[in-house]
């Protein structure tokens, strides 16, 4: 009987989650007009979302192109065909590693410390303050932040992308011997610009726009005392993990089902 | 401000980069900038087998890229695939007793088309059709072949040994 009222009882709040979190989101997006009538808002987010993301992404991207590289070679050359290493590692990185790999660094760069600063705007009681100001919260501090998620996220995953495609080919054809020229030219004629790229971008959009409502909605639920805004961080990271994976996995499916 | 000028810089330059390296994805790594559609015509051949030829496998003339393949389908009625290609309009030079052949670059490489100039003064033009065709050579057939010789081979000349004695 114990676990029937406890399932039942959890049933119950992730119901009352969920609606909260869909309200959060109508609210955010009707917020969004608002914002872009005052862009220095959006600017300053831009900064402290995108601008500090850069350097992780980039050296992340780096060393994920190099070690494909690595790898791809040794497993192309078994069987002589280390000249389709520039398709392989541009594939990988441009339909699934790209966009995966960058969102969960987002999620963990970016959206742990936006969880945090708003669960900690709350904990201060600045969000009330403004309320009490007749400045809605979630015009001023809120979308700001989500609509710089949602920009910044694609322009992270393909910089990724496009880093560790330069890194694979530092390592394949600077240190492995690969052949230059086929490196491009492979990847040039196998990668189809509507399938590969546009989907891969596709899928960093959607990511950007779950992380950045899970991290947001997540500092502005979270219990208003130090241990809530850690226990909050946490669920960001964890549940952003989540869906990026699973939604992952969906889109793909829907994607390169049929060839 | 010095301060907020610093930050729209540096959100100009992320913005920029990751423009940057959207492009480079589309023109570098993707084929878009071989895209060149509108000015091409199409021609259509007839293979008794056009083995591993996928829609846009090139299609090549003396080793240079000149078209690919638009369509692939088969003829109920003379069992034979009908290859459509698109042709760039540049090269409309071609005469129109050209052959093609479906060979395999490499290999285990991808297969694609190749067309040899004949020496007509007529030149292949839209809905053009080539005459003379090679089909492709299916592998396994071709070892087939060859186990199937070599075993003849061995068979006649221990033949010809027992003869003798």
């Amino acid at each position: 009987m114990e676990f029937f009222r406890y399932l039942g009882a959890s049933t119950r709040e992730s119901f009352t989650k969920l609606g909260r979190s869909s309200y959060f989101l109508i609210e955010t997006l009707s917020g969004i007009s608002s914002v872009l009538m005052r862009p220095r808002l959006l600017l300053k987010q831009m900064h402290s979302v995108g601008v500090l993301s850069f350097l992780i992404i980039t050296i992340s991207g780096l060393f994920v192109g190099m070690v494909l590289g690595l790898q791809g070679f040794y497993i192309l050359s078994r069987f002589g065909a280390e000249e389709t290493l520039g398709v392989m590692v541009a594939a990988s990185l441009v339909r699934e590693l790209g966009p995966v790999v960058a969102a969960l660094l987002f999620a963990g760069r970016a959206g742990s410390a936006l969880t945090a600063e708003i669960g900690l705007m709350k904990a201060t009681e600045q969000l009330s303050g403004m309320e009490m100001m007749a400045i809605d919260p979630i015009k001023r501090i809120i979308s700001p932040r989500f609509l710089a998620g949602f920009l910044s996220m694609p322009l992270l995953a393909a910089l990724f992308s496009a880093v560790g495609i330069i890194g694979g080919q530092m390592v394949g054809s600077g240190l492995l011997g690969v052949d230059d020229g086929a490196y491009w030219s492979q990847m040039n004629a196998n990668l189809d610009f509507q399938k590969d790229i546009i989907n891969g971008v596709i899928k960093s959009i959607v990511f950007g726009f779950v992380t950045s409502w899970i991290a947001l909605f997540e500092g502005y639920d979270a219990i208003p005392t130090a241990e809530g805004v850690s226990r909050a961080t946490t669920r960001t990271v964890v549940n952003s993990a989540f869906s990026i994976l699973g939604l992952d996995f969906i889109l793909t499916a829907l994607m390169f089902g049929e060839n | 401000m010095p301060h907020n000028n610093t930050q729209d810089t540096l959100v100009g330059l992320f913005v920029a980069a990751g423009i940057a390296s959207l492009f480079f994805l589309a023109l570098q790594v993707s084929n878009l900038s071989s895209f060149t559609k509108g000015n091409t015509f199409e021609i259509t051949a007839r293979f008794s087998n056009s083995g591993g030829l996928k829609v846009k496998s090139a299609v090549s003339a003396a080793g240079v890229k000149i078209g690919s393949v638009k369509s692939i389908t088969f003829d109920p009625k003379t069992y034979e695939s009908v290859v459509k290609m698109d042709i760039d309009s540049q090269y409309k030079t071609l005469p129109d007793d050209s052959s093609a052949s479906v060979f395999t670059a490499g290999l285990l490489g991808e297969q694609y088309v190749s067309l040899d100039g004949g020496g007509s003064d007529d030149y292949l033009k839209q809905g053009s059709k080539i005459e003379i065709t090679n089909s492709a050579i299916i592998l396994e057939k071709a070892l087939g072949q060859f186990l199937f010789k070599s075993a003849e081979e061995k068979k006649s000349s221990s033949d010809d040994k027992k003869g003798k004695k």
